[in-house]
């Protein structure tokens, strides 16, 4: 008897909790109107392309139109043929490649963005320092085309216009010109290094944008106690900007897989693919230009679920140490 | 302006407060030799940033066979237009030029207008469906099903080779709706209610009170989708390859780039010195013609930048992408 009742106070309320909530739906229909044909947009385009993911389990030939008639379905072939042997070591080497030279290129980008916010922080001159904004922007604006063709430039030898070796030769650190793009143990540094050039202060503006919201009492009170300028920028500044360090660091774990693309693409000639090559261009190389379908889809495949798995466990790990967390 | 003061205002009134403090603790070598290494470095450091610029400009202007020498730094050696002459001859550039400014408006105006419209959505706390929707977008920034999925559903929605794939696939982005939202969310409730006590619909509010308060961070965000759009060629490489009259300025820099590399590899990574010979009579190198396709495919983002530079800072607050 008492189990009937419970049972029959909730079926009562429901409906009525339904009504309200379609009831509070039509009254919000001009913003669904704004939202919904956008999510159904995002979902034909973001999500419905995963249909394609079959292809992983077939012997895909691009001929036939359809991906569902007429293809071979081989189950877990391609996942085995992509993780062994010598297409194996080739991928695996592709894996290796994507995470060293993102996260050589996250560290160094991030700790010489925070150097940089903090040294612009530091100009007293109003004009000097929108100047120095100005200048350090503008590579930002440049395609990865035109900045991979600045880079093969100016690491050539000096008798082909490489100013890098000449500089170094002129300062006496280098003694002969170096090879920096035929030289396999170079090419990580070369992707950080040009990613440093071209995002360095752009990098800088989001840190900057936080450090204006810090509170000048801060500064004056540490100041009264004796702080000095370096003890200041370690136990003000840079505490107060964390939560912005600590968001873009998540986010960026997420993009880990999704190297830039152009630097190995262009840069990455046969002298040096051993350290060159990524899951991306390895894709478009393998997969889209020699017809390849399926073993690019399961590269594809791959490389989703670890951004995924990544970008998660940041934001996990980061919510346990009572940091900001993403979402 | 204002944005650049209230960076600085930290740190000036410390430095007030440092002078004040000063004399008790007896002379700072750290208050005139920091602000002279400081500014030093960062002389050194634009110096660095300007550098190959200028050396893509000077090599674009001077005479590609000499350019092959190497040597040129900040100036021409031998003063020349061939290369431009070149570059303006190929019937190609103008097409493309035409195809790239074509794309990025349609883009930037349907981008703009599409994710700001659902930016006001999600930024009204009496919206229902606020989280579930604003989760579906955020996955997008992570969730990719590859580049031979996406192609594959391009070609099935018959957009393979259409203009249409260049700004279908591109109406709203993710990043970008968060830092409108986040935008949206930080104006006062007491606008948007006056407006709704009179009468006025979403749309109205959106279009009419919202949409003007929001124009630093729309400003910004024109500039990056403008830059992504102007700057991309993979969409013409992998969707838009079969037909001449779709490609980019990008796309056929990307060419000439991709056959000086080419030709450059069996000579050590170089550009090679093989002449050029262009349609309008005149003789060239490929380091030199790229310089001066790399100068064209450049100016016309380096001009709108000046615009739009002094909303970087205001328009790019992220405090909270957080939900």
């Amino acid at each position: 008897m008492a189990q009937t009742v419970i049972q029959q106070a909730p079926a009562r309320v429901i409906p009525k909790n339904k009504k309200k909530k379609l009831k509070v739906l039509w009254s919000q229909r001009a913003l669904l109107i704004m939202s919904v044909p956008l999510l159904l947009y995002a979902i034909l385009f973001r999500y419905v392309p995963i249909y394609g993911w079959a292809i992983a389990f077939q012997d895909y030939k691009p001929g036939k139109r359809s991906i569902f008639t007429g293809q071979e379905w081989v189950g877990f072939d391609n996942f085995v043929k992509l993780f062994t042997g010598l297409m194996g070591e080739r991928f695996i080497r592709a894996f290796i490649n994507t995470i060293g030279q993102s996260l050589l290129t996250l560290v160094v980008s991030t700790i010489g963005a925070i150097i940089l916010a903090l040294m612009m922080n530091e100009v007293r001159s109003l004009i000097f320092k929108r100047i120095v904004q100005n200048i350090t922007y503008m590579p930002h604006f440049l395609s990865w085309i035109i900045v991979t063709g600045m880079v093969s430039v100016a690491l050539a030898l000096p008798s082909s216009g490489g100013f890098i070796n000449s500089l170094l030769m002129s300062l006496h650190i280098i003694s002969e010109p170096v090879l920096f793009l035929s030289e396999p143990s170079y090419f990580w540094g070369v992707v950080a290094g040009s990613n440093l050039w071209k995002e360095l202060g752009w990098n800088t503006i989001l840190y900057m944008a936080a450090m204006t919201a810090i509170s000048p009492d801060l500064y004056e009170a540490a100041s009264i106690d004796g702080a000095g300028r370096y003890r200041k920028m370690w136990s003000i500044t840079l505490p107060s900007i964390r939560p912005t360090i600590i968001i873009l660091l998540i986010m960026n774990t997420g993009w880990i897989m999704s190297t830039n693309f152009e630097i190995p693409y262009f840069l990455g000639n046969g002298l040096v693919a051993e350290t060159a090559e990524t899951i991306d261009v390895f894709v478009l190389r393998y997969g889209y230009q020699l017809g390849n379908y399926s073993l690019a889809v399961v590269a594809g495949i791959f490389k989703t679920i670890v951004a995924i798995i990544l970008v998660g466990l940041a934001n996990f790990i980061s919510g346990r140490l009572g940091e900001e967390t993403l979402v | 302006m204002s944005t650049i003061e209230s960076t600085a205002r930290p740190a000036m009134a410390a430095k007030r407060a440092d002078r004040e403090v000063g004399p008790a603790k007896g002379i700072h070598p750290d208050r005139f030799l920091f602000p002279i290494i400081n500014t030093t470095l960062l002389v050194l450091l634009s110096l660095a940033m300007l550098y190959p610029l200028v050396n893509t400009l000077a090599i674009s202007f001077n005479d590609g066979l000499d350019a092959v020498k190497g040597g040129i730094t900040i100036w021409p050696r031998e003063f020349s237009l061939k290369n431009y002459s070149v570059v303006f001859h190929m019937y190609t550039i103008y097409q493309a030029f035409f195809m790239s400014v074509l794309k990025t408006v349609v883009i930037v105006l349907t981008n703009l207008f599409f994710t700001a419209m659902l930016a006001y959505a999600i930024s009204r706390k009496e919206f229902i469906w606020r989280r579930p929707i604003t989760l579906v977008f955020v996955l997008t920034m992570y969730f990719d099903a590859g580049l031979i999925p996406n192609y594959l559903l391009i070609r099935d929605l018959h957009m393979i080779n259409t203009f249409q794939a260049y700004w279908v696939p591109n109406i709203i982005s993710a990043f970008n709706l968060i830092v409108i939202r986040t935008f949206m969310k930080s104006i006062p409730d007491s606008l948007t209610e006056s407006a709704q006590i009179d009468g006025a619909g979403h749309f109205r509010i959106w279009w009419k009170i919202v949409m003007p308060l929001c124009k630093p961070t729309l400003a910004v965000i024109a500039l990056f989708v403008a830059v992504g759009s102007w700057n991309g060629w993979l969409d013409t490489l992998l969707y838009n390859s079969g037909k001449q009259w779709l490609s980019t300025l990008q796309y056929e820099l990307q060419k000439l780039l991709a056959s000086a590399m080419n030709a450059g590899t069996n000579s050590g990574g170089m550009a090679s010195g093989a002449a050029i010979a262009g349609s309008g009579g005149q003789v060239t190198t490929p380091i030199a013609l790229r310089s001066a396709i790399t100068v064209v495919a450049a100016v016309p983002i380096m001009l709108i930048y000046p615009f739009l530079q002094r909303y970087f800072v205001s328009g790019m607050m992220i405090g909270g992408v957080k939900e």
